[in-house]
């Protein structure tokens, strides 16, 4: 700090305190909603303490079977699945193909790399129906490989790579060539456990990136055995016309949902941080 | 070669666990007491013999339920039988290559079939110009209109007087609401369906040319008239003063609860809703009657048309399937399986003999108000506005007339012009749809 | 393209190496694109049985259409409400963060977990605050007088998207600004406190300009974000509606395409979306090739 105001003081630290309760509220209300029983939430006037009803929620979202989603812990499950192909694919291909790049002088280097870079123009959302028939006619409707191949390729994790590489000594390497070291040695030796932070702040990134997948699960899904948390909790949430929505149980699902990657984001906050800061360079 | 190898997996999976019976996928739409009781008709049916094995999907919303049929088909991997909503038949009439025609299913693998079992006013929905039957029905209905017996009591209205005409209607709704027996007079599931489609019939007005598309692709909707928009008008105003409170759109999601908690006096939807109404007002007495009509409206009331949903039997499959298919659907439509449905469900029954089955077994005079939808629908022979509709890209056009009746209740329209907009919009539909399919 | 001083001699193993990110980039992307842009001149029926070319027919269509034109604008207002409403607030948060030192992280702490929140699933939450019928905002702003209903009027209903949407985008803009303020130089601002600038003169004199490069980065990755990954939630509260109030250009494309099986309509939707991220990406790369050189 430059010098010390005292009034500044306070409202920097009011700012703040307005900021997260802000920013928290919504969860707020949805932690206090599923501490409650169906009653309590029937009108606006909601109670703003938690009541004693939560672990019978988390129970009955976790252990009744709903029409026209799958089991709770199958849905958990899915959606791990998911996210963690997604993060190994991407970094294992995005890995290896920034080193090709960097390591190698071969004809079409220039070719490859604008066709990777490409992919960040086409988001999934713009070629929704083609992707959808490509995946179709390739048989890998309902099955965890139309559910991850598709969303692996990535532009920003190659380029995290590459830039990373860049500034990698090429001593290492002249070193490793006078030792007879090959290219796969090289990499296995010597590049690849000097990006192991590297590694770590993108497996959290790109685990948040595939746990809060919803359009395309919701395409390439239409057995309830392939359904991912996102799409159980928003098919919850739609109520089919008859009665009241039961939000407290709705409620329940979304933070049961939205746990695991918070709880990610604040304990290892630091390799998030460094992930998202990198990958947006 | 990847295809085929799963394909060839998924038999090996599917053969495995079913022990060699034929396995027959329905995709539906049912959810609630309605999904339950249908999950029972298909168990008592595999219960019922060995050969056969139906699963039956519940895939959500009508619209959800088509869109994933039409795209699953697009790859390959499309159910035996898709329940696909009124609204949706001209879309898959126009599908040649892609639906099995029920009366050829039936006639290929020799199962009997008589298609005059059926009762005309439904059947006369899905038939090609020819008379074929092309679906299975299976879930008809119609929209009729429930009331609060103890609301009405509590506002000193005869809690046995449904009001017959739409002047009664706001005169009860008022009268209600003065008395503080209920902050609102009515509300309405299906806007679309409802309040302009089985208005238009009701009231013997032409909703669309070549007698409602019909009698081709070439139709365009008619259904901007001075009643209809007049109708229209009334509804913004009654939303207005608290009269009438919007459901929302499609199905109108949150019409049920302002009747089951009593907030709304009277509520206009399907006949199918009557299973529903009858488990959610515990509290109160349910009463029931046929739509009103306009005082003075000649030709009113004439008969209401259908909607609910037939069974399309999708193409690609082989005939070992279609078997089965054909021997479920026999299933289906015999009396005691129709007979039970209707009288569970407030769906009208499909054959004569179903209904034949009620009456003999008295269920109409035990449950009063459960015959509503049969004569309502069968209250006069149809004329050429009153038989039904037959119109492709419906579901889109439904779309349409639920958006212009919001920009109607938010006030950025006059009746007429959203309606006038409407036929506008949903003709550039119809006209797409003719180009795509000739 | 810089590479290496030194490289390994040329083998098979580069090509290899890219091989399958190569391959998953033509069959999920290229491929796909391409059958945009081929659908976007043809008309399928929605079982895919036929097809016929009808050539340009779906874009002039879809420019006389006033329901898209009204989609692009908008798209246009959801865009800079949600890159304005969660770019401002980020900065004055990143701020005062800033200039604490002891407390600073745990505020970050609570300021950054939204980012991990799906969209989907931040719409639900704000569907069910905002609910008109069980609602804790509706209750509340009735007592304003404001009768909140989004479910029948449209610019409530925008507005509701607008939070939603800003409410996520918050943290991510945070970060950023943050990680910009850390490296302006203490001694600039040192200088002019000796100047006897206040704070507020300070940082929009001395900060704020040094910020512009974040500023503008987080300005098209906004824009990115409001335009294709506010899909879960338009989806979860409003689906577009009432009468279209909050029917964005992606949504269209799903719903003209997915929903109204209009495949060619939907196709040439998705061909001017693509021309537009390709826009972005151009001006964002061009940039970042400028900074790079400085």
């Amino acid at each position: 700090m430059v010098e010390n105001r005292p009034l500044l003081n306070v409202i920097t630290h009011l700012i703040l305190i307005v900021g997260v309760l802000i920013v928290a509220f919504p969860v707020y209300i949805a932690v206090i909603a599923a501490t409650h029983g169906p009653l309590a939430l029937s009108s606006g006037a909601m109670p703003m303490l938690p009541g004693g009803e939560l672990i019978n929620n988390i129970v009955s979202v976790v252990t009744v079977e709903r029409r026209g989603v799958a089991p709770f812990w199958l849905m958990t499950w899915n959606s791990l699945l998911m996210a963690v192909i997604i993060t190994v694919g991407k970094i294992a291909i995005s890995i290896i193909s920034a080193y090709a790049i960097v390591y190698f002088r071969f004809p079409g280097r220039q070719l490859v790399f604008w066709l990777i870079f490409i992919t960040l123009m086409l988001p999934v959302e713009v070629r929704i129906i083609p992707t959808f028939k490509v995946v179709a006619d390739l048989g890998m409707l309902n099955s965890y490989a139309g559910l991850t191949i598709p969303l692996i390729a990535s532009a920003t994790a190659t380029f995290l790579f590459r830039q990373f590489f860049m500034t990698v000594p090429d001593e290492l390497m002249e070193a490793a060539r006078v030792d007879g070291a090959g290219p796969i040695k090289f990499f296995r030796d010597i590049l690849l456990p000097l990006s192991r932070t590297n590694i770590a702040a993108l497996s959290v990134i790109l685990f948040i990136y595939g746990w809060i997948q919803y359009l395309w699960p919701m395409l390439v899904t239409t057995d309830p055995k392939y359904y991912t948390l996102m799409m159980g909790v928003k098919r919850m949430a739609a109520s089919n016309g008859d009665g009241e929505p039961q939000w407290n149980l709705i409620m329940a699902a979304v933070v049961l949902a939205m746990l695991p990657p918070v709880l990610i984001v604040i304990f290892m906050q630091r390799l998030f941080v460094k992930g998202l800061v990198e990958t947006e360079k | 070669m990847v295809r085929l190898s799963l394909a060839a997996l998924a038999l090996a999976l599917t053969s495995s666990t079913a022990f060699a019976q034929t396995e027959v996928t329905w995709w539906h739409a049912m959810g609630g007491e309605l999904g339950e009781k249908l999950e029972e008709i298909v168990a008592t049916y595999n219960d019922s013999q060995t050969e056969y094995h139906v699963t039956p999907v519940y895939k959500g919303s009508y619209t959800e339920t088509m869109t994933a049929a039409i795209a699953a088909f697009r790859a390959g991997e499309q159910p035996d039988i898709v329940q696909v909503f009124e609204v949706g038949t001209g879309t898959m009439m126009a599908a040649k290559g892609a639906v099995y025609p029920v009366y050829k299913l039936m006639a290929d693998m020799g199962e009997a079939f008589d298609p005059s079992g059926f009762l005309p006013a439904v059947v006369g929905y899905y038939t090609d110009t020819d008379g074929n039957m092309l679906s299975m029905p299976f879930n008809s209905s119609t929209p009729i209109l429930y009331y609060n017996k103890d609301v009405f009591a509590k506002a000193g209205l005869d809690p046995e007087v449904a009001p017959k005409t739409w002047e009664e209607l706001e005169a009860f709704s008022k009268k209600i609401m003065e008395t503080g027996a209920a902050p609102c007079g009515f509300t309405s599931g299906w806007i679309s369906w409802a309040q302009l489609e089985n208005f238009s019939a009701w009231h013997n007005l032409q909703i669309g040319t070549k007698e409602n598309g019909f009698g081709g692709l070439d139709t365009e909707l008619t259904f901007n008239g001075p009643l209809q928009a007049k109708h229209w008008g009334n509804l913004k105003t009654w939303q207005d003063s608290g009269l009438f409170q919007y459901g929302g759109p499609g199905g109108g999601a949150d019409a049920p609860a302002k009747f089951y908690t009593q907030e709304c006096a009277i509520y206009m939807n399907s006949s199918a809703s009557r299973a529903g109404v009858i488990q959610n007002s515990a509290d109160f007495e349910v009463g029931y009657g046929m739509l009103p009509y306009y005082e003075g409206t000649e030709g009113a009331p004439q008969n209401s048309i259908i909607g609910g949903a037939t069974l399309w039997v999708l193409q690609g499959h082989d005939e070992a399937e279609y078997k089965g298919v054909a021997d479920f659907f026999t299933y289906l439509s015999s009396a005691e399986v129709q007979a039970d449905w209707h009288q569970f469900s407030g769906y009208l029954p499909i054959t004569k003999a179903a209904y034949e089955l009620g009456q003999s077994q008295g269920y109409y005079e035990a449950n009063p108000g459960s015959d509503v939808a049969i004569k309502q629908i069968t209250l006069n022979a149809p004329t050429a506005n009153s038989k039904g509709l037959r119109f492709g890209n419906y579901t889109q056009i439904r779309d349409v007339i639920d958006q212009e009746f919001q920009a109607l209740l938010a006030g950025d329209k006059t009746a007429q012009e959203a309606l006038d907009t409407v036929v506008t919009r949903g003709n550039e539909m119809l006209r797409e749809f003719e180009a795509t399919n000739k | 393209m810089e590479t290496k001083r030194t490289t390994f001699p040329n083998s098979p193993l580069p090509y290899i190496l890219v091989a399958p990110q190569l391959i998953i980039t033509l069959i999920f992307f290229i491929w796909p694109a391409g059958q945009a842009v081929k659908s976007s001149f043809e008309r399928e029926d929605p079982f895919g049985l036929s097809t016929t070319f009808v050539g340009l027919l779906h874009y002039s269509r879809l420019f006389a259409d006033p329901d898209y034109l009204a989609a692009i604008g908008r798209t246009a207002v959801f865009a800079l409400a949600v890159t304005i409403i969660s770019m401002g607030l980020a900065l004055i948060l990143a701020a005062c963060v800033n200039r604490l030192i002891r407390s600073g992280t745990a505020y970050s702490t609570m300021l950054l977990w939204p980012y991990a929140v799906s969209p989907v699933v931040a719409g639900i939450l704000w569907w069910f605050i905002f609910n008109s019928s069980t609602g804790i905002l509706p209750y509340v702003l009735s007592y304003f007088g404001v009768d909140w209903n989004h479910q029948l009027n449209g610019n409530q209903a925008m507005i509701l998207i607008i939070i939603a949407a800003s409410w996520k985008q918050i943290s991510y803009n945070f970060l950023f600004f943050l990680a910009g303020l850390q490296s302006v130089p203490q001694s600039l601002s040192e200088a002019a406190a000796i100047d006897s600038a206040g704070p507020w003169k300070r940082f929009w004199t001395i900060v704020f300009p040094l910020l512009s490069p974040t500023t503008f980065f987080l300005m098209i990755v906004n824009l990115n974000y409001t335009m294709f990954d506010t899909f879960g939630i338009v989806d979860a509260t409003t689906a577009g509606g009432p009468n279209q109030a909050t029917n964005t250009l992606v949504y269209k494309v799903y719903s003209d395409g997915y929903i109204g099986l209009n495949i060619g309509s939907s196709s040439a939707q998705s061909v001017v979306l693509m021309l537009f991220v390709i826009g972005l990406t151009i001006i964002q790369f061009r940039y970042v090739e400028r900074r790079v050189q400085y």
